[in-house]
């Protein structure tokens, strides 16, 4: 396997390109033999689309999975959630508990959530139950913020989809779709600000189910303090704290850029809130994310020329529980300040470094579990295999979802009910 | 010499002389009352009974801890017959040389109201009081124009003074010898040497176990951090200051930290406590002080970029802004070689019946002052605990970090700790960074002013703020500020110019303090 690796991306970032050129690769054009495409989700499309795909080798890789969106889809991503914990508790699976309220004990990680305008009759029910709600709407297929607002009233949701019928014949279409989810209105106050995890998760395979999770991740606090009064309802730089929103807000500070890092995290909620609550948040944080992954897997095109580095997006509220927000199949890779682009540097780095071993020339039939050695950043989250040579009731026992984790050792969770907050 | 019995017995009548005014004082007498009513206590032996129901009750754990609040605090009685500003600093020279900074500061402050036309306080409009209220919480959001503003002076100020003093009594030699110090302090006071510091230290030792160092190889770190932590939890069931401040010598574990460093300090949080942080909330609503800028600012510049402590914005400006109004700070001037600025009523210049203390608390913010506070956000989230946190922490530590004094916490002994560490054991090192005019201390001197908040992780950081509780003294600062240099020690032998020599030292974020400090204190030859 003599030979240096060639490189193309579509996405020009410089935190890719001097990754590619410090292993020494070689870049070509898109239309000439590659080994390696680091490519933006509207190529990944093109690549494995039935009239013009590729037909991919052996020895080339892709950085994202065919079919992704099962995930990266907010609407796609709740249906199969859904999905899961439906065969779940049909196979009578001690995951599927429920509490005294008919919440689910372990399952019960996103908040409530319905696709416009397909579940409509469902939402207004839901609505009804609970007028004083706020819900946010988001575009299925929008990243970064875009196309998000807040509602806490039945007719402004009358007045949207008048609106969005009017202005485009084409509002039917799954494009258009949203979804529409509550509004978790007791996040969890830091300096009296709201923050959201962004944190990184590198899917080497799905069946079996292989996962790493990047120790790096950070917090993004809102630059505005959070009030959960409806007069604040418009001002977006309140509720949504990705970067690309706050960066237009006034206060937006380019040295640190609102983004704490997780470590931090952790040592302020250790010493304010104690040690065993901080751990189990974590522990938490943990599960929900082998489980959203383990949600599409059955659905998921294992193509084994794929890996995919995800961003996860989730919100602590004030009782300490997770919530995931959403997954993004292509964290952003501009850096907004310096650390950030150090962080980001060393994310592909870490990421290069188990997707294609020693930086050769890729074989995609090896056997995906590199030495320990080089993870880098990235700690072993969930390995389907060796969770299963451990014995079969392993899962519900590790609930914190590191059956191979690092820290193994740690009290477990008895498995009371968790209370559910959003209701 | 004062011979020590009459040296203990004047400090228990001072401190029993300090406790009578206390609250704790009225609580007991209180709690001495209520017991009477008890079956237990019997008028035969009525004193020893009523002694009892103190002790088991726990009373007596607290008069304790207020004792051992007083001994840490207040230095030791002078000779009886030593005039009362020895108390505040023995050498003469050394209080003037305080007095000629404080009128430099001063004078800077007051020209800087005359020409923004800004008078030092004033009281806010009944609308502007409304609308401060309402955003207390958020004051960061806030944005006035302070680009007319400046800090009343920066670290790198206050360094040329202390460049500058000299003691009258002591004929320096204009020739270099061989015993010349070749550091910028050119003052004659005695510091530690690295053997004195060992047996000071010893708990810091090789063969003791810490907090923040993991590579005893064997022995699983857990097993000393369970042990430690458990250890931890009786110690705070104790309710024992002294025994809390022998314990976090080898560090506190996170999640104990908060409560530990309460005990130590003996705060309590009690509602009067809360009370009285409400009352200064108030002075702050009502009244309207210029140095309310300078903190503003202050804050703009340093926590609100800093990546760690960002986030505490707002929380800063709630202790800092009441600490400005805090008339208890004034006491510790008693210990202190400062002494609190005064200025007049307008329109009565020099007259002493028309003088009142600015600001209020006596301490006038410079660039920085801000950093002292940020890294307790960590620690503590109620506000009123978190102040009360800050301000024993700076009357009995962080006051030294920016007077004149010879006391061995006090600034100057630290810079010169620091020069003699270095100039004795990385002599190399201290010759060609001074030849380069990289004087080591020019680099250094920021990291002591702050007690290196800002500069290390947060993490380390309180790591070594859990030893500057634990003994008691600020010199662990100046052995961590020599620590680094010698750490980086080859790279800077490489340098050629200060800026070099700067770029070299300018993140000490990875740093671990720990093993830095064992390194240097115990597995150095000397």
């Amino acid at each position: 396997m003599a030979g240096k690796v060639k490189w193309v991306t579509d996405i020009e970032k410089s935190v890719l390109i001097n990754n590619f050129e410090k292993r020494g690769w070689i870049q070509v054009a898109e239309n000439e033999d590659w080994n390696f495409y680091w490519m933006s989700v509207q190529t990944i499309r093109n690549v494995f689309s039935v009239e013009t795909g590729y037909r991919l080798s052996d020895d080339q890789i892709v950085n994202h999975f065919p079919n992704h969106y099962e995930l990266t889809r907010k609407d796609l991503m709740v249906k199969n959630i859904k999905r899961y914990r439906k065969e779940l508790e049909k196979e009578g699976s001690p995951l599927a508990e429920k509490d005294e309220n008919g919440k689910y004990i372990y399952l019960d990680f996103v908040p409530v959530t319905f696709m416009l305008p397909a579940d409509y009759n469902l939402f207004v029910e839901e609505f009804r139950k609970n007028p004083s709600s706020t819900w946010i709407m988001k575009p299925c297929g929008k990243a970064q913020g875009k196309g998000i607002f807040l509602i806490n009233k039945l007719s402004q949701i009358k007045k949207w989809s008048r609106d969005s019928k009017t202005s485009s014949f084409v509002s039917q279409s799954s494009k258009e779709a949203y979804v529409i989810s509550l509004y978790i209105n007791n996040p969890l106050l830091i300096g009296g600000k709201k923050f959201d995890l962004r944190l990184y998760v590198l899917v080497s395979t799905y069946r079996p189910l292989r996962c790493y999770m990047y120790k790096l991740g950070f917090c993004r606090f809102c630059t505005v303090k959070y009030t959960p009064s409806t007069s604040e309802l418009d001002n977006m730089f309140v509720h949504l704290t990705n970067v690309a929103i706050q960066k237009h807000g006034d206060d937006y500070n380019h040295i640190h850029g609102g983004k704490w890092t997780v470590s931090n995290l952790r040592l302020y909620l250790e010493s304010t809130r104690g040690k065993e609550v901080t751990n189990k948040l974590f522990d938490e944080i943990h599960w929900i994310i082998v489980q959203s992954l383990k949600a599409v897997a059955p659905v998921m095109n294992n193509d084994k020329h794929c890996f995919e580095c995800y961003g996860y997006d989730i919100i602590i509220d004030d009782k300490l529980k997770p919530w995931l927000i959403e997954v993004n199949a292509s964290p952003s890779l501009t850096s907004s300040t310096a650390n950030d682009r150090i962080l980001k540097y060393n994310l592909i780095n870490d990421t290069l470094n188990i997707a294609v071993p020693n930086g050769e020339i890729p074989d995609c039939k090896w056997n995906k579990s590199p030495p320990k050695e080089v993870l880098g950043n990235y700690e072993v989250l969930y390995d389907e295999e060796m969770a299963q040579s451990d014995g079969p009731d392993r899962d519900l026992r590790s609930r914190s979802g590191q059956s191979t984790g690092v820290k193994g050792n740690r009290a477990r969770d008895s498995g009371k009910p968790v209370l559910t907050t959003w209701k | 010499m004062l011979d020590p019995d009459s040296g203990l017995s004047l400090t228990i009548a001072r401190i029993v002389q300090r406790l009578k005014g206390s609250s704790l004082h009225s609580q007991l007498e209180r709690q001495a009352r209520v017991s009477l009513h008890k079956p237990e206590i019997k008028l035969e032996s009525l004193k020893e009974d009523i002694k009892d129901f103190l002790r088991t009750s726990g009373w007596e754990k607290k008069l304790q801890n207020a004792v051992y609040s007083e001994l840490n605090v207040f230095p030791s009685p002078c000779h009886p017959a030593a005039p009362p500003e020895h108390m505040k600093e023995p050498l003469a020279y050394m209080r003037k040389a305080q007095g000629n900074w404080e009128k430099r500061i001063l004078k800077s402050l007051n020209s800087m109201c005359t020409e923004l036309g800004i008078p030092l306080a004033q009281k806010r409009p009944v609308n502007e009081q409304k609308e401060l209220l309402n955003k207390w919480n958020e004051m960061g959001t806030d944005e006035p124009d302070l680009s007319l503003f400046r800090p009343v002076y920066a670290p790198k100020d206050f360094l040329e003074v202390l460049m500058n003093l000299r003691n009258p009594n002591y004929e320096n030699g204009e020739q270099l010898s061989f015993r010349n110090h070749l550091g910028l302090i050119q003052v004659p006071l005695k510091v530690k040497d690295i053997p004195e510091l060992k047996e000071d230290f010893s708990e810091l030792g090789l063969n003791i176990g810490q907090l923040g160092i993991d590579d005893s190889a064997q022995v699983p770190p857990e097993f000393f951090e369970n042990e430690h932590v458990r250890v931890g939890q009786k110690v705070l069931a104790e309710q024992d200051s002294a025994a809390a401040q022998q314990y976090v010598r080898q560090g506190c574990p996170t999640a104990l930290r908060a409560d530990l460093w309460a005990l130590i300090l003996n705060i309590s949080n009690q509602p009067e406590d809360i009370l009285y942080y409400e009352q200064l909330k108030s002075n702050v609503i009502q009244h309207d002080l210029l140095v309310d800028s300078l903190i503003y600012k202050d804050v703009k510049l340093t926590a609100s970029n800093d990546d760690y402590y960002f986030v505490f914005e707002d929380y800063l400006y709630q202790v800092l802004l009441c600490f400005s109004r805090d008339t208890s700070v004034l006491e510790h001037f008693t210990y202190s070689s400062a002494t609190p600025p005064k200025s007049y009523i307008r329109g009565k210049l020099g007259m002493e019946e028309y003088a009142v203390f600015y600001p209020p608390n006596g301490v006038i913010p410079f660039h920085g002052f801000s950093m002292y506070v940020a890294p307790l956000c960590f620690l503590y989230h109620e506000p009123s605990r978190l102040y009360q946190i800050f301000r024993e922490m700076y009357v009995r530590f962080f006051f030294r970090l920016h007077s004149i004094s010879s006391h061995a916490s006090g600034i100057v002994s630290l810079c010169l700790l620091f020069e003699t560490l270095l100039q004795t054991h990385l002599p190399q090192l201290f010759y060609h960074l001074r030849e380069i005019g990289a004087q080591p201390l020019r680099i250094s001197f920021k990291w002591l002013v702050r007690a290196f908040s800002g500069y290390l992780a947060t993490d380390q950081l309180l790591l070594l703020w859990d030893r500057i509780l634990g003994y008691n003294s600020l010199e662990i600062l100046a052995v961590l500020a020599a620590a680094v240099f010698a750490f980086r020690a080859v790279n800077l032998m490489e340098v050629t110019s200060l800026a070099a020599a700067e770029a070299v030292l300018a993140d000490l974020s990875t740093l671990k303090v720990m093993p830095l400090l064992q390194i240097f204190l115990f597995a150095t030859v000397t």
